[in-house]
């Protein structure tokens, strides 16, 4: 072992554990500044819940208010979202790639929806699909597939034409090109879209949960405003927040798992 | 439009298609509309929906809703954009604050802001101001996040030159940072407004007295369906008008 490599190890903890441990500390610092601005009666705990009462309410929201079920039923619906999104996204994408008169006509119209706030169109879909599971879902499906199928097309137009350069000195046919060079080269690029929908279809879903009242967590947050549950109120918002730093957590290491250096 | 370096014949084709399009969606929505096969009123006819567009741009009515979503427009993302650079400034130019910050930031971005809905009517009321809130709310962590990255990546060598020659802080934000912050800064406050838009609308629709979300959620529980798809292609044109205005600045930014 040479001198230089316990220094290096220390560097490395630092900035692994540094940040993350600082960050905790942050944290528990301004939980506890709202804790006494609360208890002293400094901030009105009609509108600010104290920090131990949201999270005693959070073992409450389990245990009486079904938080556990209502994050099943969202995540229920953000992966089957994902996964029609998929099915539509991928196919789209590849085709938008493979048919360039198609690719040049409707790319710009995708990335044109991606920018569009359609989240906005749930009314249209409570009207013909109604208040169910069917709205919801739909929701995510069309928010999530458009960033799958845009980042598809730009993955299989990004494969390194060195690569297709061998698959054509060793014969391959079309398929073979395919299969053993565009796709695996794609992966990468193609999961930061298939990333993205999952997250636009799971904030998508959630948000209309609460805006109808109905099906996870969102309906979870809009019950207890509506009760005037101002801890539990807190506690199923700060859940939420728990459940995106996971999501984006989980899929940033898939993603960096999946794209070599 | 990447319509550039293509042959006249392929560009006929698109251009074939680009207008084909909209002219089968709409012959498909009047099928639909006309097959029975949806509960009456669902889907009302394109003549409808047009007779109902036209209804709505000429009353007074619109006008006000309109005028109360762009002020609360203006109002949450010009606090957004103010409080969103000077935190990204802060946070970005200490290489272990931003990785602190970092993750905190993120996750909220990814948040759905609705849900901070209540918070903000508890702390606002209903009224318009809890709107601007929620939309200030929205647009601050895009633009953050993005002059926080713009902050990290400020070249070093700028940084060590303003160090030299002993500027102090405020003229180091002034003559070092800002100007290399300013594609970032855009970069950010396209992305931004989207989210304020979107926080905003939403914010209307769960509750409110006033603006064109109001407006398109009251059209469908009173079940005035055709009102409520004009109200609705309202919305989306100006909101694709601003982000179209937002990313053509954007674009002469980068281009700069």
């Amino acid at each position: 072992m040479t001198h230089a490599e316990p220094h290096q190890k220390q560097r490395l903890a630092f900035v692994l554990w540094g940040p993350r441990t600082a960050g905790l500390l942050v944290l528990l610092f301004l939980g506890l500044i709202l804790e006494v601005l609360v208890a002293s009666g400094i901030a009105d705990p009609s509108i600010v819940a104290a920090p131990s009462e949201m999270l005693m309410s959070l073992e409450r929201l389990f245990t009486k208010d079904n938080l556990g079920a209502a994050f099943l039923i969202t995540l229920a619906q953000a992966l089957s979202a994902t996964l029609l999104a998929m099915l539509i996204g991928l196919p789209l994408g590849w085709t938008l790639f493979r048919y360039e008169v198609l690719g040049r006509a409707y790319r710009g119209w995708l990335a044109a929806m991606f920018a569009a706030p359609l989240v906005l169109l749930y009314p249209l879909f409570l009207v013909i699909i109604g208040r169910n599971y069917g709205t919801t879902i739909t929701m995510g499906v069309i928010t999530g597939s458009i960033p799958v199928a845009l980042y598809t097309c730009e993955a299989l137009h990004k494969v390194s034409p060195t690569l297709l350069k061998v698959g054509a000195a060793f014969n391959l046919t079309a398929k073979q090109t395919f299969t053993l060079i565009q796709v695996p080269a794609a992966v990468p690029d193609a999961f930061t879209g298939i990333r993205l929908g999952l997250i636009y279809a799971l904030v998508n879903i959630i948000g209309i949960e609460f805006l109808i009242d109905f099906g996870g967590l969102g309906r979870v947050v809009s019950t207890m405003f509506f009760r005037y549950d101002i801890p539990g109120m807190y506690a199923a918002i700060f859940f939420i927040i728990l459940i995106s730093l996971l999501f984006l957590t989980v899929l940033k290491k898939v993603e960096r798992w999946l794209r070599p250096v | 439009m990447a319509q550039t370096g293509m042959n006249p014949r392929l560009r006929r084709q698109v251009l074939t298609l680009q207008v084909l399009t909209p002219v089968v969606l709409v012959i498909l929505w009047e099928l639909i509309a006309r097959s029975g096969l949806l509960y009456e009123g669902v889907v009302p006819t394109i003549l409808e929906v047009a007779s109902a567009f036209w209804n709505e741009v000429s009353s007074p009515e619109l006008y006000h809703h309109f005028g109360v979503t762009l002020m609360e427009l203006f109002g949450g993302f010009t606090i957004a954009t103010l409080i969103g650079v000077v935190t990204g400034i802060a946070l970005g130019s200490r290489p272990f604050v931003s990785s602190v910050a970092d993750p905190f930031l993120s996750s909220l971005a990814t948040t759905p802001k609705i849900i901070f809905l209540p918070v903000v009517m508890l702390i606002f009321g209903i009224g318009p101001e809890s709107k601007v809130a929620l939309g200030a709310l929205g647009g601050f962590f895009p633009i953050a996040l993005s002059t926080m990255s713009g902050t990290l990546n400020v070249r070093p060598v700028l940084v060590d030159v303003g160090k030299a020659l002993n500027l102090t802080r405020w003229q180091m934000l002034v003559k070092i940072y800002l100007p290399s912050l300013v594609g970032p800064i855009i970069r950010g406050m396209r992305l931004g407004l989207g989210v304020t838009i979107i926080a905003i609308l939403l914010g209307e629709i769960k509750l409110s007295n006033a603006g064109l979300g109001f407006l398109a959620i009251e059209y469908y529980n009173t079940f005035h369906i055709a009102s409520m798809y004009s109200i609705l292609i309202i919305i989306f044109l100006t909101a694709l008008s601003i982000n179209a205005v937002m990313s053509y600045i954007s674009q002469r930014f980068d281009r700069a």
